[in-house]
């Protein structure tokens, strides 16, 4: 406690010193949680995101099936075991068939994939209910990335060609009835979607998916013959991989400010125990131990970490929230690199972010002020007191 | 301990290392001090007395010989023991007199009673005493800067004296100071040993010092050549 309350005094004593160290190390604490808490946000709203578009409780994939290796679509087809029926009848298993397709927007040639999808799905938010046509026309449905980089609208006709089962190629128009807009653009970004059963049909794999959603309330063992459950863990793999590159990058801002503060702390107590050499043999003198003498400069270094929290809450605290409630607009394009990502970032803040940020500056704090501070223990206090040592 | 005597030193030596031989600063000191005396060793340059004085002050150690200071023998001294005969007992006044220059004259006096954990209130009646004794109770929120030599000595007699204890070893209090404070500084003093009862010992070569003493011991090359008690 004394320790506490000597090292308040010599603090506020200091002045200008202290103030400058704390601004800093206040900034480094507020980058910290806001950049942190920006990737968070990022990572729980892209999940969010995903598991609402796409991923739903997980996905069965035939088993042929690679999403890196397109090669392997031609194979990735098989009938819908019969245990997957009364979910998918119930709307809580979505079914989707994939093949490669061409689509030949004002004359333009364009790869896509072409995917099947049951209309009474609830399990994913493809809006697949929308895909209903006059009779003669057949619906499809695209993204609104699609829609803008392949120049098509709602209303449209659009001509598209594919491969059925034995290989041969169709085509046909189709009409495109809605153009959604979502997040993820795993769902948007060179896809047509068209129902289910038209997919089956043009494709001639009657019955078939290539991939089925499971839904919250569906009731499916993990394992089924010919087919792979890819959990959560395995399809967010990718996205947690980008978010910690993100992650490092943003890491080196606060970094700096972190090991400036650190470097100012460090050059304080430097300084501090040769100019105080007088007062630290006084306090010698006085009855103070050596070791108490290292402890009370080593906590003096280390209130600049309290202090500064108590900087950084009064104007980091209103600062974060607002940016916590008003989100960051992302860069324009940022989607196209098919990562998903809302048009704004709302930052999350966790208990686990806060309190391991300031658990890691007041222990990098500690550590540089105890650091110089270990050569009290060695000081003569006789030269101390009258300032002899060099 | 021999009856009445505070303080007894047999045969001390103090050597240190200097390049590469030994400095002897004390060679074989024998002296005791009884308990409210107000005395003096007293020197040239060298002679050593700063020395003896940290030794008594148990902020050095005896390389032969014995001391006992207040009960603890120097065989028996261990860090903690010296920093605990330190923190109850004993009071440093220096030449340079030491203040913390961050803190103020009240948080100066203050500081030997916050070490002994003294509550709240009986600490500010302590140091408002110890303030009144070398009068300065109008000055206890100005800092060390904005203070005079001989304030600032006071200051440092305050602090020493806060505490009340049985021995005061001031190193050379009136180097720094003109010859009206020093005369302040010592009445001070020789009133709160009359009044307290403490044990003032003194490292000095100043004259006016001396004149106060009631005993004066000279130091000469390490070793005592005079031990004089002087009536008054």
């Amino acid at each position: 406690m004394i320790a506490i309350k000597l090292a308040i005094r010599n603090l506020l004593g200091a002045g200008l010193r202290t103030s400058l160290i704390v601004i800093v190390l206040s900034v480094a604490y507020f980058l910290i949680i806001f950049m942190n808490g920006l990737y968070q946000g990022w990572e729980r709203q892209a999940k969010i995101d995903m598991k609402a578009w796409e991923v739903g409780e997980g996905q069965y994939w035939q088993e042929n099936f690679d999403p890196y290796d397109p090669i392997t679509l031609v194979d990735a087809h098989a009938a819908v075991p019969e245990l997957f029926l009364p979910a998918v009848r119930a709307g809580n298993a979505a079914v989707i068939l994939y093949t490669q397709a061409t689509i030949y927007p004002e004359g333009r040639m364009l790869g896509i994939q072409l995917k099947g999808i049951n209309r009474g799905q609830t399990v994913i938010k493809i809006p697949s209910s929308r895909l209903t046509a006059p009779e003669g026309e057949i619906p499809a449905m695209i993204g609104s990335r699609m829609a803008k980089s392949a120049k098509l609208k709602e209303g449209d006709d659009i001509l598209i060609r594919w491969r059925d089962v034995n290989g041969t190629f169709d085509a046909t128009e189709f009409r495109i009835v809605s153009v959604f807009s979502t997040s993820v653009p795993a769902v948007d970004v060179g896809q047509v979607w068209i129902p289910l059963e038209i997919m089956q049909q043009i494709t001639g794999m009657t019955g078939e998916a290539t991939m089925i959603v499971r839904g919250r309330k569906a009731d499916l063992p993990v394992e089924v013959p010919g087919w792979k459950f890819r959990d959560h863990a395995f399809l967010f793999a990718d996205l947690d991989a980008i978010i910690r590159t993100k992650s490092i990058g943003g890491s080196i801002f606060y970094g700096i400010m972190l090991a400036l503060a650190l470097l100012a702390i460090f050059d304080t107590q430097v300084l501090s125990i040769f100019r105080r050499q007088r007062e630290i043999g006084t306090y010698i003198s006085m009855g103070m131990t050596r070791r108490q003498v290292v402890g009370l400069f080593t906590v003096e270094g280390a209130m600049h970490a309290v202090l500064a929290l108590v900087v950084a809450a009064i104007y980091g605290v209103p600062l974060l929230l607002y940016l916590q409630r008003t989100g960051m607009a992302m860069p324009e394009g940022t989607d196209e690199f098919g990562i998903a990502a809302a048009e704004r970032l709302f930052p999350y803040y966790s208990t686990a972010l806060i309190l391991g940020t300031v658990l890691l500056v007041m222990i990098a704090t500690t550590i540089v002020s105890y650091m110089p501070a270990r050569k009290i223990s060695k000081m003569n206090p006789n030269d101390a007191i009258r300032g002899k040592i060099q | 301990m021999k009856n009445g005597s505070i303080i007894n030193i047999s045969d001390l030596v103090k050597r240190f290392p200097v390049g590469g031989g030994e400095f002897t600063a004390l060679n074989g000191i024998n002296l005791s001090f009884e308990k409210g005396e107000f005395s003096g060793i007293v020197g040239p340059s060298g002679s050593g007395k700063t020395t003896l004085l940290n030794i008594l002050g148990s902020l050095d150690t005896p390389t032969e010989g014995n001391t006992e200071v207040l009960g603890t023998t120097s065989a028996e001294m261990t860090p903690k023991l010296a920093a605990s005969l330190r923190k109850k007992h004993i009071g440093f006044i220096f030449q340079t007199y030491n203040l913390m220059p961050v803190y103020t004259v009240y948080e100066n006096v203050e500081f030997p009673l916050l070490l002994l954990k003294i509550p709240a209130s009986d600490r500010k009646k302590a140091v408002l005493d110890a303030l009144e004794w070398v009068g300065l109770s109008d000055m206890v929120r100005s800092k060390p800067p904005q203070l005079s030599g001989g304030e600032s000595q006071r200051v440092a007699i305050a602090r020493a004296m806060v505490k009340t204890p049985a021995l005061v070893l001031a190193d050379e209090p009136t180097a720094n100071l003109d010859a009206a404070n020093s005369h302040h500084i010592l009445r001070t003093m020789e009133k709160l040993n009359k009044e307290l009862k403490t044990t003032f010992i003194f490292a000095t070569h100043d004259d006016k010092v001396v004149r106060y003493l009631t005993r004066i011991i000279r130091l000469e090359d390490g070793k005592v050549v005079s031990d004089e008690h002087i009536q008054s």
